[in-house]
């Protein structure tokens, strides 16, 4: 790193603060990423500010690149890790605030008998990075656990991932647990993986297929977004 | 010691094996991320099928993999026909590739040979099914090491897994040199080991288990720009660590030079002949040149 780049963040004001949060979330930056978020809870920010106009746009940025093969799963997986550095100090005191901006919990893992990783959890961080509170089941998950999630967390959607054609019906299978449970009006279901189309979701009644972690993060924000709009008519 | 894995179709045979070149098992027949492809097989369409599978050969692939998972079709049937097409157009071994156990067996039944079948993994309930096929028809089978507890970035509990299935294989009468392991890449983009891992457990699998191996290796550059970069130069690296073959995709063919030089360099390829064969360059007449004067000799 050459003597330029080495300044130091409480020198910037507010606005050049979250712009250089931003830029060092999108390097993968995860030590000045906590420590800008730290600067400016110190100035008084609200935790909610912070995640909404940092974090959030800053992974908004990540979000869009990845999508456009600009960045790549690498980079990416080191955004995550930034953005985690400063979740981690926001989110004790985001739990402890009256005000809630998060859009809501979001349920997300592999289907039973599927170990596939990587996109899902791309998946997770982008809407971690859209502002929800993110529950990540893991991978190989049965619809027991699904359904425990949901009992526990009470969660407004749940992402099923499945990388293989011989493991995507089974989230077929969870849709009908739902169903039966009378899960369904609560809790909105999306999908998404490499051998899934437009097709194969509608058939196991999930429109919201996502076919990337970008487009995914936006149509659960759209959904969420929507919601309130509905409730506003009302 | 040497072991051979000896695949067939009804003409023709294929060795994997120690000494024996590496055998390039083309990946293209596989609906998963082609849409076309996916839209024709469903539709009973086989005749890019038919072209890929000869367009393989020709790009130099010793055997072909054939996978027909296509979302709400009828696999089984897919997969049958898709053998059939492919065995009256093209004479390499193949592998048949699938998780349902239907389709293998439906693969199988159709098949004319000795095929390799793709795959079962080492848990118990995927054995139970996949290894009396192998038996019954007498075939050779990918073992990928992973089980019910998932993939382990542990090469030693891989290792075990895979050990697991030749044991399990044994019971059933079918012979360590027609398992295949799988030591299952993973991608470097999201674990920085994931390469030493597959080379330290290749060099484990050939001189412990005494095995043939393959696995699908582009899977090793997922989420990173130029691929093709990492993948050409990550073949040559498993050929060294042991590698006995790999699906790959024939039709580029920097990658099917770079196994070919692999070959030479391990020494597989006495004499350099194939490497020559394959790259002499053409007379002026566009004859080859070696070829047409042993003609004029015996003229």
């Amino acid at each position: 790193m050459s003597e330029e780049d080495d300044f130091d963040l409480n020198d910037l004001d507010d606005k050049e603060l979250v712009e250089q949060i931003q830029d060092d979330l999108y390097d993968g930056l995860d030590e000045e990423v906590t420590e800008g978020t730290e600067i400016l809870l110190a100035r008084g920010w609200d935790a909610n500010d912070v995640l909404g106009k940092a974090l959030v746009g800053g992974m908004k940025i990540v979000g869009v690149d990845f999508r456009d093969g600009i960045l790549f799963v690498p980079e990416v997986l080191k955004c995550a890790g930034a953005m985690k550095g400063g979740m981690k100090i926001l989110r004790p005191i985001l739990a402890e605030s009256a005000i809630d901006t998060s859009l809501g919990k979001f349920v997300i893992g592999t289907v039973k008998g599927d170990i596939h990783d990587i996109g899902k959890n791309l998946v997770a961080m982008m809407c971690e990075g859209s502002g929800f509170e993110i529950i990540n089941l893991g991978i190989n998950n049965p619809v027991e656990n699904y359904l425990e999630a949901i009992d526990e967390h009470g969660p407004v959607i749940v992402g099923m991932s499945a990388l293989l054609t011989t493991t995507m019906p089974y989230m077929g299978v969870v849709v009908e647990e739902m169903e039966k449970r009378g899960l369904r009006k609560d809790v909105h279901i999306m999908c998404g993986g490499a051998p899934l189309n437009q097709e194969f979701a509608d058939s196991i009644g999930v429109p919201a297929y996502g076919r990337d972690a970008a487009r995914s993060a936006e149509m659960a924000e759209e959904h969420v977004l929507g919601l309130r709009d509905n409730r506003g008519h009302r | 010691m040497s072991i051979t894995t000896t695949l067939s179709s009804a003409t023709k045979e294929v060795k994997i094996g120690f000494s024996q070149p590496f055998v390039m098992i083309g990946e293209r027949i596989n609906p998963t991320g082609r849409k076309i492809l996916a839209e024709e097989m469903k539709v009973a369409d086989y005749s890019r099928v038919e072209a890929d599978a000869i367009a393989q050969v020709a790009a130099g692939a010793q055997m072909l993999d054939v996978n027909a998972g296509i979302p709400l079709a009828d696999e089984p049937a897919i997969l049958a026909e898709s053998i059939r097409r492919i065995q009256a157009v093209v004479d390499v071994p193949l592998s048949i590739d699938s998780s349902i156990i239907e389709a293998l067996e439906a693969g199988l039944a159709a098949y004319q040979g000795r095929p390799l079948v793709n795959s079962t993994t080492g848990e118990t309930e995927v054995l139970e099914r996949v290894l009396p096929l192998v038996k019954k028809y007498d075939a050779a089978v990918v073992a990928i090491s992973n089980d019910e507890t998932g993939i382990s970035e542990d090469p030693n509990e891989r290792f075990k897994i895979a050990k697991k299935i030749v044991e399990h294989a044994a019971d059933y009468g079918i012979k360590p040199q027609d398992v295949v392991v799988d030591p299952l890449v993973m991608p470097i983009g999201a674990i920085s080991q994931a390469g030493n891992q597959v080379f330290e457990l290749v060099r484990r699998l050939r001189a412990e288990l005494k095995v043939n191996t393959t696995c699908g290796a582009s899977n090793v550059s997922f989420g990173l720009p130029q691929r093709s970069g990492i993948n050409n130069a990550f073949l040559p690296m498993l050929i060294a660590a042991g590698m006995t073959s790999a699906i790959v995709n024939p039709l580029h063919p920097e990658l099917v030079q770079a196994i070919r030089a692999a070959d030479v360099l391990t020494g597989i390829d006495d004499g350099c002949s194939s490497w020559i064969a394959a790259y002499r360059e053409p007379s002026s007449e566009g004859n080859n040149s070696k070829e047409g004067r042993r003609r004029r000799r015996r003229a």
